[in-house]
């Protein structure tokens, strides 16, 4: 039975109606697409029902939303029209949070559906719209602006991963397959959105003005770079770009996201926070936080999951049995939809309305971005131990996300050969200028090992540093002397 | 690693060197199929190796001597991030030799719980700055198993594995040793080694160890240290702590990988003419307090040297117990030589570091009090 004839019976009015279709909505229409043009037709069920989202009062929207339709909506997978139960027993009993219908029937929920969720797509391998409204949606600059982007954090992952080979960096990791991710949602996003990263969104930063030389300057831990050289490389930050230091301890950005989020709810923000994980981050107990928090606190805040099959050598195989992370949010009470992330514009598009979704319905959105891990983990890892090089080329050459973007603005007339050269030219020597200025410059003075521990230094710092200075003193061969005392 | 393994050689011939010469075991290995001889040398057949492939070793015998053994962890399938299970899988089996999700609290949870039902839970986490999410297991919950059930229950069979300490380039989370905070911890042994030997020694105590054991590895030394370790099955006594430099002037305690800058400082201090005592604790919880405290009565001072920050650090224990016990022996006050009370940073750690001139300096400042 569909959700409008169960309303329909049970005396729902079209509100009520509308209402619970669109706390549905990313999720229902996945599950339920299935014509040979699902992404045309889901598109447009998408749009009614957003005009009505956007255009409905939200304190208003909100209440209803718990008076009725959470249960209600959990009610109707419960009851059964051919158990011959009375409407009575179909409302069911007042349990505390929502009534439950009774059944007879000994029914197990089935431990994942029969297909697996779809996945958003608008663009295919060779680069072909399967959408024909897409370069309406995307304009020829805001996607040549992606593809640059792409190309430059491509390029800079080269030279700084190729910097590390050579001893001049001590660690770096790269985002190679994963750009599409990076560039389209930070595309989708504005200035104002707070994003809290893993570490392989670098596009991000990138994207909002984060320079090479600002990516270069942190992880050679210089005095220019953000950061004061006191974390590992790839550690990026940016107060005024609205990009949260990265901290390795995997997941314990989620939680966080969601305490910014009601933040920016209690200010009524026009804003949404963003935060960003792996499939294997998903396994973290601050992932299950996260999301429940989110859902309880009516936050406004993404989640982004780069599903890239891979955690270190664990594939994704081993780290759950769900059908990924997108079944998930549902569980949750969150909107749900899965997209291919190697695909730059329903990535982009993608987002862009999660993030409308987040902020007029005021509540979290989870998006699932299928993709795959294209470099070895990091530098210190060795992926061929536990993978096949076969499969790395396949998704490397056959799935590049950059090739798509690539073939789509050039089928557009939008891009030439020339200018492809002419994009790769200017990436190389910019960024191989960058490290090399960032090499030169001067390291952070000593001072910044001691200061920011709290806002002011106290007693026992105040003491140690006066205590290593007269051991510098005596011992300047101990200690690097590249570093500003 | 790479930039990090040149920085390390230098270090790395001197552990090698005095490692030869001192390792003595202070018992004998207490395993049976192995003979001692009279001075506690072990007569097996034994392999120059490092600390990675000697804690491998034991890891082996553990799943070779009990079927009712398992070793698991994020990534310990295809051998670990530090190769520590390199071939495990391959020769016992994905079911007792496996990938777990990535959730530390899920690991240690699970391995409380397989060790509660008589087995041996040998629980990898991947780095000691991401073990964390799994307190409350290990703090609550594994720790607290037998005494809260009256003895009805208990997870002695639980070993959490973790490698921790400076490497190098490894800032704030790869870096950390939290050694102090387990060893705050009533039910729980912490156990470090310092070399190949000790670590597969203590590696197998430990997991044959009736109690929960938090066992860290310091990683810095995984293929830096090198020595002689019998091939064969043996094991190290816990809570026994080891003179491994005998001296007159001064007491230096200290665990782990710092135990060789400390050793350096000590040959530096014999050519200034003070000469040093040097005691490995080993086991850190429950601690052997009269070792360290007779090696006080005799040299009358005490230097104490980690890697973690000084403030509230294990030194601090160790301190109050020997002023407690040989406050009147005392001719200086008990020295720390300890990371700083920062977090663990990046370009700054041979800034942050205990080294060997720190406490070579406070070796003389004690001496001459
Ligand atoms: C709490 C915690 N545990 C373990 C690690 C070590 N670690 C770093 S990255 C990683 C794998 C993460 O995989 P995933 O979330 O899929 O992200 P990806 O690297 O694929 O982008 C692990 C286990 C960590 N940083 N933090
Ligand atoms: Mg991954």
């Amino acid at each position: 039975m569909s959700i409008s004839h169960w309303l329909t019976r049970i005396g729902g009015g079209n509100l009520i109606k509308k209402i619970i279709c669109s706390s549905l909505t990313l999720s229902h229409y996945q599950a339920t697409a299935s014509s040979s043009f699902p992404f045309l037709i889901r598109r447009n069920e998408h749009k009614a029902i957003f005009a009505f989202c956007s255009s409905t009062n939200v304190a208003f929207f909100g209440a209803r939303r718990y008076n009725s339709t959470k249960t209600e909506g959990q009610l109707l997978s419960e009851s059964d029209d051919e158990d011959g139960s009375t409407l009575e027993e179909k409302q069911g009993f007042d349990f505390p949070g929502g009534k439950i219908a009774y059944t007879t029937k000994l029914n197990f929920l089935p431990a994942s559906s029969e297909k697996r969720v779809q996945c958003y797509r608008v663009l295919d391998e060779d680069g072909y719209t399967i959408l024909s409204n897409m370069s309406e949606l995307v304009s020829k600059e805001l996607a040549l602006k992606v593809y640059s982007g792409m190309v430059t954090l491509n390029t800079m992952d080269k030279f700084l991963y190729e910097a590390q080979r050579q001893g001049r960096l001590s660690f770096y990791l790269t985002t190679y397959g994963e750009e599409a991710i990076n560039l389209g949602s930070a595309a989708a996003l504005s200035s104002d959105d707070i994003v809290l990263g893993q570490y392989r969104e670098a596009g991000i930063l990138l994207w909002r003005g984060f320079t090479v030389q600002d990516f270069a300057n942190q992880c050679f831990g210089n005095n220019d770079g953000h950061g004061k050289g006191r974390q590992m490389p790839v550690h990026y930050g940016s107060k005024s770009l609205n990009f949260v230091t990265i901290s390795s301890p995997l997941t314990t950005q989620l939680p966080q996201a969601v305490g910014m989020a009601y933040s920016l709810k209690m200010d009524k923000k026009d804003s949404c926070v963003v935060a960003f994980f792996g499939d294997g981050s998903a396994s973290e107990g601050d992932f299950h936080a996260g999301l429940n928090f989110a859902a309880v606190m009516d936050a406004p805040v993404v989640f982004i999951c780069r599903n890239n099959g891979w955690a270190i050598s664990t594939p994704v195989t081993q780290q759950f049995r769900s059908d990924g992370i997108v079944v998930k949010g549902q569980a949750y009470g969150i909107p749900s939809i899965r997209v291919d992330g190697n695909d730059a514009l329903a990535v982009y598009d993608v987002v862009r309305s999660a993030r409308e979704m987040a902020i007029n319905e005021q509540r979290p959105i989870l998006i699932e971005a299928m993709t795959y891990r294209v470099s070895h983990h990091s530098t210190s890892d060795d992926s061929t131990k536990y993978r096949s090089v076969e499969e790395i080329e396949h998704w490397k050459t056959l799935h590049s996300p950059i090739t798509r973007l690539r073939k789509w603005i050039g089928r557009n007339g939008w891009w030439s050969n020339k200018d492809e050269s002419k994009l790769h030219g200017e990436a190389t020597t910019q960024v191989k200028v960058a490290i090399d200025e960032a090499e030169k410059k001067k390291m952070p003075p000593l001072r910044d090992m001691f200061t920011d521990v709290y806002d002011e230094l106290p007693l026992n710092l105040m003491e140690q540093e006066t205590m290593l200075r007269e051991t510098i003193q005596k011992h300047p061969k101990d200690f690097p002397n590249n570093m500003p005392l | 690693m790479a930039t990090n393994l040149r920085k390390f050689n230098r270090f790395g011939s001197i552990l090698t060197n005095h490692s030869n010469s001192l390792r003595r075991f202070s018992s004998p290995a207490a395993s049976s199929g192995v003979l001692a001889s009279a001075d506690g040398q072990l007569l097996q057949s034994s392999k120059s190796i490092n600390l990675y492939t000697a804690i491998n070793q034991a890891l082996h015998i553990a799943l070779d001597s009990d079927p009712r053994s398992y070793i698991f962890g994020e990534d310990v399938g295809f051998g670990g991030v530090f190769r520590c299970t390199t071939g495990l899988a391959d020769q016992f089996g994905k079911h007792r030799v496996f990938n777990t999700p990535l959730c530390e609290q899920g690991i240690v949870g699970f391995a409380i719980g397989l060790a509660a039902m008589g087995n041996r839970a040998i629980a990898e986490i991947q780095f000691a700055d991401y073990i964390f999410p799994a307190f409350d297991q290990i703090v609550n919950e594994a720790a607290k198993f037998r005494y809260r059930s009256g003895n009805e229950f208990n997870c002695g069979g639980l070993t959490i594995r973790a490698p921790y300490g400076a490497v190098g380039h490894g800032a704030l989370y790869h870096s950390q040793s939290p050694e102090a905070f387990f060893c705050h911890v009533p039910g729980l042994k912490v156990v470090i080694p310092r070399s190949p030997k000790e670590a597969k020694g203590l590696l197998l105590a430990s997991i044959r160890d009736p109690n929960p054991v938090v066992f860290f590895e310091p990683k810095g030394l995984y293929r830096l240290a090198v020595e002689e370790v019998p091939e064969g099955d043996y094991t190290l006594p816990l809570s026994e702590a080891e003179v491994i430099r005998e001296g007159s002037d001064i007491t230096l305690v200290g665990w782990g990988a710092q135990l060789t800058t400390m050793e350096q400082a000590c040959v530096d201090a014999e050519k200034e003419g003070i000469s040093c005592e040097l005691i490995d604790l080993k086991t850190l919880l429950p601690w052997d307090k009269e070792t360290v405290e007779a090696s006080v009565r005799k040299t009358g001072r005490l230097l104490i040297s980690h890697e973690a920050p000084v403030t509230g650090g294990f030194g601090a224990e160790i301190s109050a117990s020997i002023v407690e016990r040989c406050f009147l022996r005392l001719e200086a006050p008990v020295a720390r030589v300890c990371g700083l009370d920062t977090p663990f940073p990046h370009v700054f750690e041979p800034f942050y570091m205990p080294t060997k001139n720190k406490i070579l300096d406070a070796i003389k400042e004690t001496v001459n009090f």
